[in-house]
């Protein structure tokens, strides 16, 4: 959903951009390590062209997929204004996936201390690789790295406190599965 | 030769009817840096003080490097703490009355150099750690961040085989302690300094190449981070 937002924004800086000088921008500023492929570039700026988002001008001469310069229209740029004004959802999807394994775990009778301690370990595993990126790229990495350092790090303080309450918690299942067979 | 530079073997430590340590063993690479994680009262700042002679654990092994450690006297202990081993604190590790280069000096003065070459070695380290401006400044008159350069320097000037840091950033605001972290790392990579880190801190511990997680008294060490 962002790629074709972004690249919105990037043509809301004014002059018309080829797909080439796009897809360069995006990468150097928010590819994050996973370049945009050309044939994802060209196929949105087909769909935002479609959608009155853009307009592409005249095809110039040269060699290369695309020789198009895209602009933006008055539509796209009133997106991309709306979309910098909205915040963003909230969505604690990983907390509820890890949630869910350490809460199945103890109803299998699984290791869920062991199932913490891997996912601390998986957590800082990444950590470290956003922290090297910090240690040895540019202020936009460093940014970049941050804004999952922190979300990491938000997870992370989540195992401490579950592997901390793991036994009240072992102890809540195991009288929600009593229950449960009592009315059964 | 050890790949491991330092190892706690089942270490056990009480402190009257406390017990820190339950049978603690971890094992450090030479020119690793490890952080020691845990909650408040795991024991892992004990497994550090442990570590470094500074705790004789009541049973169990330390090795440095082939030299069974807890079996040491005080005098042999205090030796290899000044000349091998260097240390950085979350606080009050300057002495106030000297100056920033004084400190930096300091272990190189009491290992006996003369002073004249202590302190030819120890100023280049406050410029490698941006304390150029900072060298006559007395602890007061330095921020916390600078403060705790200061103390890297220290622990650093005498090119320790391992350094061990207690919450090296405990007392710091988050963009401070990542410039101490991030100079830490580099100054001990460029040594060939083992690290020792204990934290709490997650960002912290991604320093490190390896953690090692303290529990009830004992080190776990993860699946996924298992010495191979």
């Amino acid at each position: 959903m962002t790629v074709p937002l972004t690249l919105l924004g990037l043509l809301a800086r004014g002059q018309p951009t080829h797909g080439y000088d796009l897809k360069r921008d995006y990468d150097s500023h928010f590819a994050n390590g996973k370049p945009l492929p050309y044939g994802q570039v060209y196929s949105t700026l087909g769909r935002l062209a479609r959608d009155g988002k853009v307009v592409g001008g005249e095809a110039e001469p040269g060699d290369g997929p695309d020789r198009k310069r895209y602009a933006i229209t008055d539509l796209g740029r009133s997106e991309v204004m709306g979309w910098l004004s909205q915040t963003v959802e909230p969505e604690p999807h990983l907390q509820t996936v890890l949630f869910s394994k350490v809460v199945l775990a103890l109803m299998l009778g699984e290791d869920a201390a062991g199932y913490l301690d891997a996912q601390r370990a998986a957590h800082l595993r990444r950590m470290r690789e956003l922290t090297e990126i910090k240690r040895t790229g540019q202020t936009v990495d460093a940014l970049l790295a941050d804004y999952g350092l922190f979300h990491l790090e938000a997870d992370l303080r989540w195992i401490e406190l579950t592997s901390a309450r793991l036994t009240a918690l072992a102890q809540v299942v195991s009288d929600d599965q009593k229950q449960l067979g009592e009315r059964q | 030769m050890s790949e491991f530079i330092l190892e706690a073997r089942d270490v056990h430590r009480a402190f009257g009817q406390t017990q820190a340590l339950r049978g603690a063993s971890v094992a450090v690479r030479r020119g690793e840096i490890l952080s020691i994680m845990g909650p408040s009262g795991s024991g892992k700042s004990t497994l550090l003080h442990c570590l470094a002679g500074i705790y004789t654990p009541n049973q169990g092994e330390v090795w440095f490097d082939g030299t069974r450690v807890d079996t040491l006297g005080e005098t042999k202990r205090t030796e290899l703490r000044r000349d091998a081993f260097g240390f950085v604190f979350q606080f009050g590790q300057l002495v106030p009355e000297l100056t920033a280069l004084d400190n930096v000096a300091l272990p190189l003065l009491l290992a006996k150099q003369p002073r004249r070459q202590a302190y030819a070695q120890a100023a280049p380290w406050l410029e490698r750690l941006g304390l150029e401006e900072h060298g006559d400044h007395r602890s007061g008159e330095l921020s916390g961040g600078q403060a705790q350069r200061v103390a890297l320097a220290r622990a650093l000037v005498h090119k320790p085989r391992v350094l061990f840091a207690d919450e090296p950033t405990g007392a710091l605001d988050t963009l401070t302690g990542e410039t101490v972290m991030n100079l830490l790392v580099t100054a001990a990579r460029e040594e060939g300094t083992t690290v020792v880190l204990v934290t709490h801190d997650v960002r912290v511990a991604a320093y490190a190449d390896r953690e090692v997680v303290v529990r009830d008294g004992r080190a776990v060490t993860t699946p996924s981070s298992a010495v191979a």
